[in-house]
């Protein structure tokens, strides 16, 4: 899988100290898993000077000191292990978790998913089956802490942000534009609609794991009724707002 | 232990200190000062680690006290200060003791002062760090009536003065470029290292805005962009064409282009720009700002050797006596200047 000027996978610098690593401008389930699976690569090279990595949606970033690496060192390396193999076709993440989030679907807890459903061509009893029932996966976790960006949902709910901003969705909003979802780890204006509503804390920094999600985690969001959900809140001391969790492999 | 006693606070004070680096992958920029530069004169005026937490505080400081006889330095933008209305020199360290009430005003200019007590503020650490991060809910800004911890001081002098480069004003920022600077047309890219910018009202530790005089900035496929990792110091180019340096408390992605990205030796001056001050950026090559990178970690290495005592003005003699007795409780080291 060689490296070509212009083309995918493609290396470019990201200010002094950073280097990013793409393999497509737009997201694919392949380019996530490879980005997944070299940024796991590069993690297991240790390389002297780097810092830091991480995986957007279909790149890796590595933060690096460069007084300790010279710049055009690491991009060699990274250009050699990139050559290594067909990355694309690498395999998911190891020990990845299916979690199964209760979640409440419109009423005013969650008041677009009347909107979005129009936007997706749906009634809002076909947007809850469909979305109640489909898996997705976490395809990488920024913005804000331990907040995941899931995917990818049917075709027709590629329906775009909205114009205006929504000034105010809550923790545990569940979220929907472009074929993804977002489950919001805290209270935070966004432009994604607000379809469901989950008892779910993706961010705990008081806690021994304070980011519960990890990329290649599979979740699905059940739907639930408006009382069951305030029992779950009620009852909640760890986070998971009632959410199960099983290994997959 | 000692505490420091918030009296008053500004609006917008917080402890900080490096921040939490290592954790971009699970969505957590990484924070701490905004101004690393001052965290380091600070720990150097004192003689202890820059790893210590210390007091940000932008725009306008608040009045303290402390519970026994304390050693501070004071770095960062320039604010008025003064200890019971006797003013105190800023790039310096000082001892108050209990009773006494240090008053710390509004910057003269640059955006984030410093306050650093010997020991450090000793809050308790969250995911390794004691740094505020608002935008993620760690923390909170310091409010009237906090009394802070303060670990033990490990001894050293006050009465000392740094001389620091001026960082204050605006003035010219290097930038390299980032993931999407070859989404702007090149045509673009010099007509932004050709306009004077101004730092906008509108900043925070997220980021500052900055206006100008022409039209907005535009890449191309601005709209189509993929969510992409950002880092501070990154430019980024909202809808509208405005730019915004982006600051410690960042998202760690974002689908706006970035344009550039300010070289960590630049970050500080860009991000004390105050609320009016004027900017320009330059790009260089890696080559030029890697050297830049090399000389600005040589002068933070070189700091404690800089640090010298304050030129005795025969005004100051009634408070350097009250200060020997405080400070002679302090350390045995400490003497008049």
């Amino acid at each position: 899988m060689a490296a070509q000027s212009g083309g995918f996978p493609m290396i470019r610098t990201l200010g002094l100290t950073g280097l990013l690593v793409s393999f497509g401008d737009r997201l694919s389930e392949p380019a996530n898993r490879a980005a997944l699976a070299f940024r796991a690569a590069v993690e297991n090279e240790a390389w002297p000077g780097v810092e830091e990595t991480s995986t957007s949606l279909a790149s890796v970033f590595l933060r690096f000191d460069p007084v300790s690496v010279a710049p055009a060192d690491l991009r060699h390396r990274i250009a050699q292990l990139l050559a290594a193999r067909d990355w694309l076709a690498a395999p998911l993440p190891a020990n990845r978790r299916r979690w199964r989030i209760p979640t409440v679907y419109g009423t005013d807890l969650a008041p677009q998913l009347h909107e979005a459903a129009a936007a997706a061509g749906m009634s809002p009893e076909d947007a809850i089956a469909e979305l109640s029932r489909t898996t997705v996966r976490v395809l990488t976790i920024g913005f804000a802490p331990g907040q995941p960006y899931l995917g990818e949902l049917p075709p027709a709910w590629d329906i775009p942000r909205q114009v205006a901003l929504t000034r105010r969705v809550p923790e545990g909003a569940l979220v929907v534009a472009i074929r993804q979802f977002v489950l919001f780890s805290a209270a935070t204006p966004t432009g994604w609609r607000h379809i469901g509503q989950t008892a779910f804390r993706a961010f705990r920094p008081e806690s021994a794991e304070p980011f519960p999600l990890r990329p290649g985690d599979e979740l699905i969001f059940p739907a639930i009724g408006r009382e069951e959900y305030e029992a779950l809140r009620a009852a909640d001391t760890t986070g998971d707002g009632g959410a199960e969790r099983e290994l997959i492999g | 232990m000692s505490e420091l006693i918030v009296i008053r606070s500004g609006p917008a004070v917080t402890v900080q200190d490096g921040g939490r680096p290592g954790l971009l992958a699970e969505g957590l920029s990484r924070g701490g000062a905004a101004d690393p530069d001052a965290l380091a004169e600070g720990a150097a005026l004192l003689g202890q680690s820059p790893d210590l937490a210390a007091l940000e505080m932008a725009g306008y400081g608040g009045a303290f006290a402390v519970t026994s006889a304390t050693r501070l330095a004071l770095t960062g933008a320039p604010m008025r200060a003064d200890v019971d209305g006797r003013p105190v020199a800023w790039n310096g360290s000082h001892v108050i003791g209990p009773g006494q009430v240090l008053t710390i005003g509004g910057c003269e200019r640059g955006a984030y002062g410093y306050l650093h007590l010997a020991g450090g503020i000793a809050t308790a650490p969250v995911l390794g760090s004691r740094a505020a991060h608002l935008v993620a809910g760690i923390g909170a800004a310091v409010a009237a009536g906090a009394r802070l911890p303060l670990g033990s001081d490990s001894g050293g002098h006050a009465g000392m003065i740094l001389d620091v480069e001026e960082r204050f004003s605006g003035g010219e920022i290097r930038i390299v470029h980032s993931a999407q600077t070859a989404l702007f047309p090149q045509a673009e890219r010099e007509r932004f290292t050709a306009t004077e910018f101004v730092r906008d009202d509108r900043a925070n530790r997220m980021g500052m805005r900055l206006t100008m005089a022409g039209a907005g900035f535009s890449a191309e496929g601005q709209l189509s962009i993929l969510s992409e990792v950002i880092v501070p110091g990154d430019i980024q180019v909202t809808g509208d064409g405005t730019p915004f340096v982006l600051l410690p408390e960042c998202q760690t992605t974002g689908g706006y282009p970035r344009i550039g990205t300010v070289i960590p030796a630049d970050l500080p001056r860009a991000a004390q720009a105050g609320p009016g001050a004027r900017l320009r950026f330059r790009f260089v090559g890696l080559e030029e700002a890697l050297a830049a990178e090399r000389q600005h970690r040589a002068v933070v290495r070189s700091l404690s050797q800089r640090v010298r005592p304050a030129i005795r003005d025969p005004r100051d003699i009634p408070d350097l006596l009250s200060y020997t007795l405080i400070g002679g409780m302090i350390s045995a080291q400490d003497e008049e200047p």
